[in-house]
């Protein structure tokens, strides 16, 4: 297991690394965290003496492709933050321990770091049929985590399955997979996607170790810094969108003008992430420039908000090429239909009415003439 | 007072005030102007440019004027409930709510009249009728309701006070995608509430030959005199 109670600095330079080395981690740290230049001194300060913290991650109902984001993180380097900078006492992906082990390691690290440690939990956890649907080492997903989160220094929910239950949490929902902010009492600090970008994670992690307590969130949970803007507000193709001009088809002229996405059905206009300012894969693309419209990953129960190739979800009940404005046009036109209907009833039955109306109009114009 | 030799006489009866009008109109011209813009920002129209992006704005001028115009609409509705305090009788906001007797007994002999087309036995109120009162109830909610998750909507584009006082709707109703989902869903109220209220006012006067019509014009409408009478 490694040491605990080492900086980074200390393990930099048992490793060989320079001081300049260190101090352009620092900053490169700093720069994802979103911390302005004049706190560079704090990241240093923070990665000279604070203790490298445990890190104990969880995975439950996931696909691991947070994890497969995570090591792609372009700076700082994956083997630098992952492998020596935290230090990751559990996490079945990447360690090396397996059954009693692993398990032992992990017990280890929650009772010899209590209150200290950093707890990452990846998948959401079912709750159906007492968690029967992913049980580790012979123990239900929910008991874990709710033994884990006791004492964590801090609870990241990585991705969505974890932030807002994800592909597993949609609709009919079988395993009735629960997001974590809603089993443990801690705050959660919520860093979804389907994955998340590598570097949001990393720059949460930061902020976390520079600052000794979660970054400031949003009304879901969510840290502000990188999902505090829409994609839409962010994207290179906004100008086209003021414009009014959007790409109507899949391969037509606009689209290979790299027109504005928003009638292909993408959710920018709806989506709270960085994709659009940090990109992916070392800041070489995202979605919509890769001509894909947004499918707003990071936002809740993304997969029930289908079709993605329509800028309007369909209807539960109604099929699935019912969007609210076929409704809504079915009821208008029922509503044309009924009154139409209704004019010439009304008519029909209240001819004498009608023709009582008309009787005194006669003979009120009749009494001006004979009386006045 | 116009007296026809069957001997029913009519009286003029001032009904709406000026700012009850002034309120209407306004309201519906708004409505009107949401209801186009919100379809096109929803579906926007293929357009081809033979221009540069940057010399086009028709996009966002349409937004521009829903927006504007989701102001006036809010605080217009704002003014006319304040007037539901202040108003005649006929203003006053216990015309939209049924608490007596006397009003649902009216909703369901205006049901009979608008549905089953029965005659008209008792009277129905020279002001909102009970069922039309109820009707506008429902729909001042749905303005509601429009009014905040729009400003909901905007909240995330706007750094103004005010519509950051609808920030919270967001993540209370699930994320921007399901108040966007509910806000259009909520244009084919409007659609058609504006249907079948002006076929509704039509047909009253047709069958009552009150002036519904055209009181909200003038403010005027008529009542039998036999009804001053009796009071």
């Amino acid at each position: 297991m490694p040491d605990c109670n080492a900086t980074i600095w200390q393990t930099m330079q048992a490793k060989g690394y320079t001081r300049r080395e260190f101090l352009r981690f620092c900053s490169f740290a700093a720069g994802l965290a979103g911390i302005e230049a004049t706190g560079l001194a704090r990241v240093v300060h923070a990665f000279e003496k604070k203790p490298r913290p445990a890190v104990v991650w969880l995975h439950f109902q996931e696909c691991t492709c947070c994890s497969e984001s995570f090591i792609r993180s372009s700076h700082p380097l994956v083997a630098d933050i992952v492998l020596d900078k935290l230090s990751l006492d559990y996490t079945e992906t990447l360690q090396a321990a397996a059954g009693h082990q692993a398990e032992k390691c992990l017990h280890d690290t929650i009772t010899n770091y209590a209150g200290q440690y950093i707890l990452l939990v990846e998948g959401s956890v079912p709750m159906k049929d007492d968690g029967v649907y992913c049980m580790i080492g012979g123990r239900a997903a929910e008991d874990i985590l709710l033994e884990c989160a006791k004492e964590a220094a801090a609870v990241i929910a990585w991705g969505s399955c974890a932030s807002n239950g994800c592909i597993q949490g949609a609709k009919p929902n079988p395993t009735n997979a629960t997001p974590i902010h809603k089993i443990i009492s801690k705050p959660v600090i919520n860093v979804p996607g389907c994955p998340p970008i590598a570097d949001v994670m990393t720059g949460v992690v930061t902020h976390l170790l520079v600052y000794g307590r979660a970054p400031a969130l949003d009304g879901q949970g969510r840290p502000r810094e990188f999902y505090g803007r829409r994609v839409h507000d962010t994207c290179y193709r906004r100008p086209y969108y003021d414009a009014g001009l959007f790409v109507e088809r899949w391969d037509d002229e606009k689209a290979r003008k790299g027109y504005c996405l928003y009638k292909m059905g993408c959710r920018g206009p709806v989506t709270y992430n960085a994709c659009s300012v940090t990109r992916w894969n070392n800041g070489v693309s995202y979605p919509i420039q890769s001509g894909h419209g947004c499918i707003g990953c990071s936002e809740n129960g993304f997969w029930d908000n289908g079709p993605f190739y329509r800028h309007l979800a369909s209807f539960p009940g109604f099929g699935i090429e019912s969007t609210a404005d076929t409704i809504g046009t079915v009821v208008g036109v029922a509503a044309a239909a009924g009154v139409t209907a209704h004019a010439i009833v009304t008519n029909i039955r209240k001819r004498q009415l009608i023709s009582e109306h008309m009787e005194e109009s006669v003979t009120d114009r009749k009494a001006k003439g004979g009386e006045r | 007072m116009a007296t026809t030799s069957t001997g029913v006489a009519y009286r003029r009866v001032y009904v709406w005030q000026l700012p009850v009008r002034f309120y209407h109109w306004l309201n519906a011209l708004c409505v009107a102007v949401l209801i186009v813009t919100g379809y096109l920002i929803g579906n926007p129209l293929a357009i081809s440019y033979s221009t540069e992006a940057y010399q086009q704005y028709w996009f966002g001028t349409v937004r521009f004027v829903h927006f504007v115009a989701a102001f006036i609409f809010f605080f217009n509705f704002m003014v006319r409930i304040y007037w539901g305090f202040v108003g005649n009788q006929y203003a006053r906001w216990e015309n939209f709510i049924p608490f007596r007797k006397a009003q649902w007994r009216e909703i369901l002999e205006v049901l009979k009249v608008d549905v089953l087309q029965a005659k008209i036995k008792g009277l129905i109120s020279i002001g909102h009728n009970a069922l039309a009162g109820v009707t506008y109830f429902l729909s001042f909610l749905a303005f509601l309701f429009q009014s905040l998750t729009g400003f909901a909507l905007y909240s995330s584009m706007s750094d103004s006070f005010f519509p950051r006082l609808f920030a919270w709707i967001v993540p209370l109703m699930g994320g921007d995608f399901a108040v966007r989902q509910w806000h259009h869903l909520f244009l084919w109220f409007f659609v058609v509430f504006i249907i079948v209220h002006m076929y509704l006012v039509f047909y009253h006067d047709y069958i009552e030959g009150r002036g519904t019509t055209s009181s909200m014009v003038g403010g005027w409408k008529f009542e039998r005199e036999d009804v001053f009478r009796e009071q």
